[in-house]
């Protein structure tokens, strides 16, 4: 338990970001309506002091230790290491917290605020449905009221999820403006909470959105990253010489990588979704392809048209399918401190295979980006190099896409 | 304060001064929002031109975007109709520029930071003072990250707009106030902009006028969002140099779709929002 509960602020890092005005380097801020600003000021103020309050941490860790089921095991991947014969991987396993993935160490921690602040109406965006779905869970537990914006598009693509978000009692609205995906559901979230700004608090489910929430959110899945590094020294001795995550928007990515941001000798790479190709329009590769803007209250990479319009991201996977990318991302890409890679459609969905029938691990589709950089990286690496993987989430919600892709419609082979 | 007046009286244009100089206190300055290229891009010059004969006083020309998160359905949906038709930033400096040849009435532009940075924020200030623009309101962009802009902004002579809400706190209210050239734009009720019933708007705003009349004092204020009608607007802005109206425009102009006659009714309704019907 003691990694659990060490606490970010007594860490030594001299990464400090961000900046009070909540940029990293040139990339975040507040670009968001006035009526937004007196909440997020009460956002920031309110979190700054439950930071530090011990009653909050130790309520916070309590329920990710009885509740999420943390922490959460690194794992040998014993079949898949052999399979590449360099180097030993293993899979930080997010996919086990409740719920089945990263995602609800955030929302736990975001509803525990909410409570405090005195909000009971939360409301939510979600793309994959893993972050509608905990939100759900945290406020089915909690006796909080529940909204859930997703893409018309996204509720098609992940039935189970939104099954499960009504079954836990939310409100699933379903978007159609724009290209009924992810990027649309944060729009009408933020809509949301502009007019119902005194009784409602935004749960945002990456880093991403204006300050404080890309450091908030952060904050909340930095035990993803504390964990790994004890873990790591226990079982190896040492840092790993990877790690890689899979980045949508980018929160299981920096959970993992913050830790290691001060320790140069471990490699983080990003592995963002290359679609049909970074060169294609079908495509969500932030970094790849696209260039600083403004989208949903923070200046970061975004794909966008000639126009300056944001433009529709594709992948395979909802989770991923965003055209932007949190601005901590942005300035650890600018500073080249995290090599960002594309990973397509194709790769993944053939990692998805691979993992599954190698490790006995159905991983989310998002997750498979990560795995699928495996091909790229391990022919390059010895026999002691070590790789860790943040396995950020389980496939069992993509099982309508996977049966589609692999079996055939509906799973009929 | 005195040297925050000056500068502020000094940053709005003499267009836009001459429109608030010459109001007589019965009479409301009446802004009009319109989306560059809807219905259809040929259509907006001359729906500038006829807003003007019409009894506006201001016109705000909306720069579309595809996400403008500010914004409820209707302006959403107009700006998607015109992206869909191939609107580009530079038909807004040549809209200015026509409308320029004919009138003389202070456009203010509105949209959303995002295709101003794509444009280039100099190349954007530039094309804006020489076709002749008033201002700029850009909703996603508060006070505090207004540093990418202010220098361009100021060199060429294009204030910049800010707006408060009913829960701006007084401080607040002065800093936007000290920021902005030409008035401050007051956002009546909590929510994005969207035509309302009239009730709706009504007492929530009474305590916000006092309010913006203690703490805005060196610009001129325009209450927006949600009016609909000539009532709303004589009811919101009793205590207010002016009124903006938007989104019941763009339901007006839908509402007309396909009858031969939609530019003479539309110009109607906007004279009953002006001066009530006959
Ligand atoms: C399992 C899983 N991994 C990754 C992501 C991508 O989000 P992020 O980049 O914020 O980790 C999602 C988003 O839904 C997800 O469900």
């Amino acid at each position: 338990m003691s990694t659990l509960e060490k606490s970010p602020e007594t860490d030594n890092l001299t990464y400090n970001f961000p900046n009070s005005s909540g940029y990293f380097g040139k990339f975040g801020g507040k670009f968001v309506p006035e009526i937004l600003i007196p909440a997020l000021d009460e956002l920031e103020r309110e979190y700054k002091v439950a930071k530090d309050d011990e009653q909050f941490k130790k309520e916070r860790l309590h329920h990710l230790r009885e509740y999420v089921g943390r922490p959460t095991p690194l794992t040998l991947t014993e079949r898949l290491t052999e399979h590449y014969g360099t180097g030993k991987i293993y899979f930080k396993r997010e996919d086990l917290c409740h719920t089945g993935a990263h995602k609800i160490n955030n929302t736990i921690g975001q509803v525990l605020l909410a409570m405090r602040m005195g909000k009971k109406r939360i409301i939510a965006e979600t793309g994959a449905g893993q972050h509608g779905v905990a939100t759900a869970t945290v406020c089915a537990k909690f006796g909080l009221e529940c909204i859930v914006y997703m893409g018309e598009e996204d509720m098609r693509r992940q039935k189970l999820n939104v099954d499960r978000m009504r079954l836990l009692g939310a409100d699933v609205r379903s978007v159609t403006s724009g290209s009924r995906t992810l990027k649309d559901a944060t729009n009408e979230a933020i809509r949301d909470w502009v007019t119902n700004v005194d009784d409602t608090f935004y749960i945002i489910g990456s880093v991403v959105g204006p300050h404080p929430y890309p450091m908030m959110v952060r904050d909340f899945h930095d035990v993803i990253g504390l964990e790994t590094e004890a873990q790591c020294l226990e079982i190896e001795g040492r840092d790993p010489d990877y790690i890689l995550a899979c980045v949508g928007g980018g929160s299981n990515a920096i959970g993992i990588f913050h830790r290691f941001i001060d320790k140069k000798h471990v490699k983080l790479i990003g592995l963002e979704a290359a679609g049909e190709g970074a060169e294609t329009n079908k495509t969500a590769a932030t970094f790849s392809k696209g260039q600083p803007g403004v989208l949903h209250g923070s200046l970061s990479y975004l794909l966008q048209t000639h126009q300056g319009q944001i433009a529709l991201a594709h992948s395979i996977s909802a989770g991923l399918d965003y055209p932007g990318v949190g601005p901590e991302h942005s300035h650890l890409f600018d500073t080249k401190r995290v090599d960002y890679r594309p990973v397509t459609d194709t790769e993944a969905m053939d990692a998805v295979k691979r993992c599954s029938m190698l490790e006995g691990i159905i991983p989310a589709i998002e997750t498979a980006h990560a795995i699928a950089w495996l091909e790229t990286l391990m022919p390059t690496l010895t026999k002691d190099d070590i790789v860790v993987i943040n396995c950020s989430g389980r496939g069992d919600k993509d099982m309508g896409t996977i049966s589609e892709y692999f079996y055939g419609t509906n799973g009929q082979s | 304060m005195s040297t925050a007046a000056a500068v502020s009286i000094k940053a709005a244009s003499e267009r836009m001064k001459r429109v608030f100089e010459e109001r007589v206190e019965s009479a409301k300055i009446m802004n009009l929002f319109i989306t560059a290229g809807f219905p259809r891009k040929e259509d907006t010059v001359e729906l500038i031109l006829g807003y003007e004969k019409n009894g506006a006083d201001i016109i705000e020309l909306g720069m579309p975007f595809s996400d403008p998160l500010a914004d409820g359905p209707t302006i959403q949906y107009s700006s998607e109709k015109s992206i869909e038709a191939g609107f580009v930033m530079d038909d807004i400096f040549d809209i200015v520029a026509q409308v320029r040849k004919r009138s003389q009435i202070p456009i203010v532009l509105m949209g959303y930071i995002n295709p101003v940075i794509h444009y280039g924020l100099e190349k954007f200030f530039a094309k804006g003072q020489e076709a002749g623009i008033d201002g700029l309101i850009l909703p996603d962009v508060p006070v505090e990250e207004s540093g990418l802009i202010q220098q361009a902004s100021q060199s060429h002579n294009i204030p910049l707009i800010y707006l408060v809400a009913p829960n701006s706190t007084d401080e607040r209210m002065k800093l936007v106030d000290q920021r902005s050239g030409g008035f401050v734009y007051c956002v009546s009720v909590t929510g994005v902009t969207g035509a309302r019933k009239g009730d709706e708007v009504d007492e929530s705003v009474k305590r916000f006028i006092e309010r913006i009349n203690k703490n805005i004092t060196n610009n001129p204020v325009l209450i927006g969002f949600g009016i609909a009608s000539h009532t709303d607007a004589m009811r919101i802005s009793e205590k207010a140099d002016g009124f903006v109206v938007g989104s019941a425009l763009i339901n007006n102009i839908r509402s007309l779709d396909g009858d031969a006659e939609w530019k003479e009714k539309h110009f109607r309704f906007v004279r009953e929002l002006k001066f009530g019907s006959a």
